[in-house]
């Protein structure tokens, strides 16, 4: 950006216009105070991540706010137990901070494990548990003995890094219940799915393909995963990472620990579809598994494709701008508007990364706003600028992009249709022509 | 009465009530160019900005000091004066609520100093800052709304020739319920100050261009001459002495305070007359007079299937309060009714809601949904009255819901629905009637053919 366009020198170093200058795009920062960011905290990102974890009972150890907040607002679904739809609390009060919360927590695992009989817990810290000094190590791992199941402690104080460190204290307490030795045994076409939390079943969907291509899903990290599950994963014989910004680190230390590699995969949008079924079905080589890939290939994209077309029509020419949390959602989502006509405009995260960014910059056409850690008046300030008939976001976003009479796409945890894989880009083709081709919109300029 | 408290209670099983600084950014919607930051992590102003932008279908800015670990360990006041001077640039406000959390409490900030230090280092002198002390852990979000209310009178309001104004202090209700008590009172001609007004900001018009700051809210001159007024009618009966902004003008400026449920309900909103024309001489109107006459009516309708209610009630303790006193007067009988916050004027609202013909109701004050769900079995409820967290009910026993309160999340609509005054209760009381009777159609014939037919089927 020009020096004194924003409102807020801080800003600056996070917003570029492609094409317009030559510096790189700063990420990965500390929110700016005052700012209305958009982002959440170190406890959001490691609740998201674990939440799906179904039989898993998810114990906030903090004020009841940061439980009420949570409480079963995501899509992620469950073949099996229902407990992770439950929020649990010790709803600290002042005594307990005061006296301390570690006698509480104990009491409040000791009574909801007799309650649930869950094979695991979680137990998540928030701030003033960072800040009182509860020792959630010695509680959990004297709960663990008590009670010979798995507790462990998620550290996620919120104010201790942003949502990005959040997802890091997720797979730490994921490698934690895994344990740090490689299995001996590996399964032969067996790969463990990264970075999906089967929110509208579409891990299901992603499971549904590999088994057709001859591959079978060992675990989903980590939707509709369960105890028992998770503790097999080491046994896969490659991961694919999905949400990389979430899961990356994982995939990175179960090659270190395990030696099982890694594929970066998107299952947003037709083409990324095809090009992650492509490589995956070239990581075990094989022709068996390489023809059964193209025939489902085939079989699937011509299904679509026409479905597709249908809606580009109407759509060719608009111009959409794109905010939302991760690095790889942002990449596909260019891509997969370019697949039904449609130019990025704009386009932003809460937690990208560099490369991401990177990859982002080299997508988008020139002249292409691309910002980190956006907040309500720039995405209203360059929505409009750049004439943006459409905003893809979540919740906090919707009305906004409303209020500006743009159209909106919720591509967020809470949706109730899957927009992965073949079914899910027919899904949101669908969605974007809903509501970009929506009647109300003429009402509005009168 | 079960009245369970923190040490009671080792673990609460899904939620029934939110945070204390949650409940304070609401009266700040309803200030005139108001803004609010709360001062602690990012995440607190995140999750309660995404709570109400469902509830509302609004833009919720709320900004947040991020403190991060540098903030939290050597103190968060760089963090706070950093972000009112992002907040002043990017939206320009007249009022700034400053909040605290879980976070500034523990670690001790002094707001206030640095709020008034603030202000004369910048020399500003045309923003106001109001500060709250909200640690989320202090209370409900019911007592936060209560607490914030009387912040904002206490730091805006100055001794004011006397006015003839009077004041309305509302709880939180919906906009709409705030636009219905605005067309009573000016059908009464009454001149008035109703505070916090969000009946606008959080309910707002399609307009272009877009404002940052929605147009609407109590002015803050108005707010500041509320010390004048001739009386105060506080609809906050759950609102305990030191957080009641009407007490507080009471006691400050001797305003005289008439304090009262929600007008919801016949009786209450006789109340609500009575008060008036206590106050001001006046009497209801003709068309009023038709509204309540026509509420009668409908009573009378619906008072066989309203006697086939066993409700479960729960939310803020006011808005319980009120719903208890329509079930009761309709011949619904209320078996469970309960509130998460654990005040003690939530457990006398609760206790009071207690229905002398009801044996072994059951009152909960402090609760959670799991222990409601409990309840509701062994009472039999067959129809739950509440916010949309209640749909667990639903989901769990099959006991439809009646959404009215805050948050709504699952449907459409919260910010407008509307339960106050005459025509308001009939609304209200046709939507508890219609899901008792769309149970009764849903059921009736499989489950009378289930308990008498015997014969062979056809």
């Amino acid at each position: 950006m020009d020096a004194g366009s924003l409102a807020v020198n801080e800003r600056e170093k996070s917003i570029i216009v492609k094409g317009k200058q030559k510096k790189q795009l700063v990420c990965d920062t500390d929110s700016a105070a005052g700012c209305v960011s958009q982002r959440a905290c170190v406890y959001c990102g490691a609740r998201v991540v674990l939440n799906p974890v179904t039989d898993a009972l998810h114990l906030v150890h903090g004020p009841i706010g940061c439980a009420s907040y949570t409480w079963d607002i995501r899509g992620s679904l469950s073949s099996g137990s229902e407990l992770y739809r439950s929020s649990f609390s010790t709803d600290l009060q002042e005594e307990d901070i005061i006296f301390g919360g570690e006698k509480k927590l104990a009491r409040a695992i000791d009574e909801l494990v007799l309650k649930h009989h869950p094979p695991l817990v979680f137990v998540y810290s928030t701030c003033i548990v960072g800040v009182i000094g509860d020792d959630l190590e010695a509680v959990c791992k004297a709960a663990a003995q008590r009670h010979n199941i798995q507790v462990i402690p998620v550290q996620s104080s919120g104010f201790i890094g942003n949502k990005s460190a959040g997802y890091r204290a997720a797979c730490n307490a994921l490698l934690r219940l895994m344990g740090p030795e490689p299995t001996p045994t590996r399964n032969l076409n067996s790969i463990n799915y990264l970075g999906d939390f089967n929110l509208a079943g579409e891990a299901w969907i992603i499971s549904n393909y590999l088994r057709q291509m001859g591959l079978e899903v060992n675990v989903t990290f980590t939707g509709d995963s369960r105890y028992e599950t998770l503790i097999k994963a080491p046994r896969a014989s490659l991961n694919i990472v999905q949400c990389a910004g979430s899961m990356h680190y994982l995939a990175q230390k179960m090659r270190e620990l395990y030696g099982i590699p890694y594929l970066n995969v998107s299952f947003l949008g037709v083409l990324d579809t095809t090009a992650s079924l492509r490589m995956i079905a070239e990581h075990f080589g094989g022709s068996g598994i390489k023809q059964k890939t193209e025939e489902l290939i085939k079989t699937e994209t011509d299904k679509v494709i026409p479905l597709i077309n249908g809606y580009r029509g109407n759509l060719q020419g608009r111009k959409a701008a794109v905010y939302v949390g991760g690095g790889f959602k942002a990449i596909s989502l260019i891509k997969q508007f370019r697949e039904i006509g449609i130019d990025v405009v704009m386009i932003g995260t809460q937690t990208g990364r560099q490369s991401e960014y990177e990859t982002i910059n080299d997508l988008v056409d020139e002249g292409t706003v691309v910002l980190d850690d956006a907040n309500p008046s720039e995405l209203e300030r360059f929505m409009v600028e750049k004439g943006a008939h459409l905003l893809v976001g979540g919740v906090k976003e919707r009305p906004l992009a409303y209020k500006l009479g743009a159209a909106f796409i919720d591509h967020n945890h809470d949706r109730k249709h899957p927009l992965s894989g073949y079914e899910g880009a027919v899904n949101f083709a669908r969605e974007v022509y809903s509501t970009v081709c929506s009647p109300v919109w003429k009402y509005l300029k009168a | 009465m079960e009245r369970q408290t923190g040490f009671a209670r080792n673990a609460a099983e899904n939620p029934c009530n939110m945070c204390m600084p949650m409940g304070g950014i609401i009266p700040f919607k309803g200030v005139e160019k108001s803004m609010v930051i709360l001062h602690g992590s990012q995440g607190c102003a995140t999750y309660m900005r995404r709570h109400m932008a469902e509830h509302f279908n609004e833009p919720i800015d709320v900004a947040s000091s991020s403190l991060n670990e540098k903030g939290t360990i050597y103190g968060g006041e760089k963090n706070l004066k950093l972000g009112l001077d992002n907040l002043i640039k990017l939206y320009n406000p007249g009022v700034i609520g400053i909040l605290t959390t879980c976070l500034a409490e523990t670690i001790g900030e002094d707001i206030d100093r640095i709020a008034s230090e603030y202000l004369l280092d910048r020399g500003l002198n045309d923003v106001s800052l109001v500060t709250v002390p909200v640690p989320g852990y202090g209370g409900s979000h019911s007592e936060g709304y209560w607490m914030a209310t009387r912040s904002i009178i206490a730091r805006l309001s100055r001794e004011a020739p006397a006015n003839r104004r009077i004041n309305v202090i509302v709880p939180h209700i919906s906009p709409a319920d705030i636009r219905e008590i605005k067309r009573i009172l000016q059908l009464m001609r009454i001149e008035y100050t109703i505070f916090p007004d969000f009946s606008d900001t959080l309910d707002s018009p399609f307009t272009m261009p877009y404002k940052k700051i929605p147009i609407g809210g109590t002015g803050i001159e108005e707010i500041a001459e509320m010390s004048g007024a001739a009386a105060t009618i506080q609809m906050g009966v759950t609102a305990s002495r030191e957080i009641s902004p009407g007490h507080y003008l009471q006691d400050t400026y001797g305003v005289p305070l008439y304090n009262m449920p929600i007008p919801i309900g016949l009786e209450n909103t006789d109340k609500l007359f009575a008060v008036l024309k206590q106050v001001t001489g006046k009497d209801m109107p003709e068309s009023i007079f038709s509204e309540r006459g026509r509420l009668l009516d409908g009573m009378v309708d619906s008072h066989k299937y309203n006697a086939a209610g066993r409700s479960a009630i729960f939310g803020d303790p006011e808005l319980v309060l009120a719903i208890a006193g329509v079930c009761r007067e309709n011949g619904i009988t209320p078996v469970v009714v309960a509130t998460g916050s654990k005040s003690f004027m939530a457990a006398e609202a609760i206790k009071s809601s207690a229905a002398v013909d009801v044996p072994e109701q059951s009152l909960l004050a402090g609760t959670d949904f799991a222990r409601i769900r409990e309840h509701c079995r062994e009472k039999s409820v067959n129809i739950a009255i509440g916010h949309s967290d209640g749909r667990y009910l639903t989901e769990k026993e099959g006991i439809p819901l009646v959404r009215v309160g805050f948050p709504i999340h699952d449907r459409m609509g919260g910010q407008r629905l509307l339960s106050v005054g005459y025509t308001g209760t009939m609304t209200f009381l046709d939507r508890i009637t219609n899901t008792l009777l769309e149970e009764k159609h849903k059921n009736y014939r499989h489950g009378i053919f289930d308990k008498f037919y015997t014969g062979k089927m056809a």
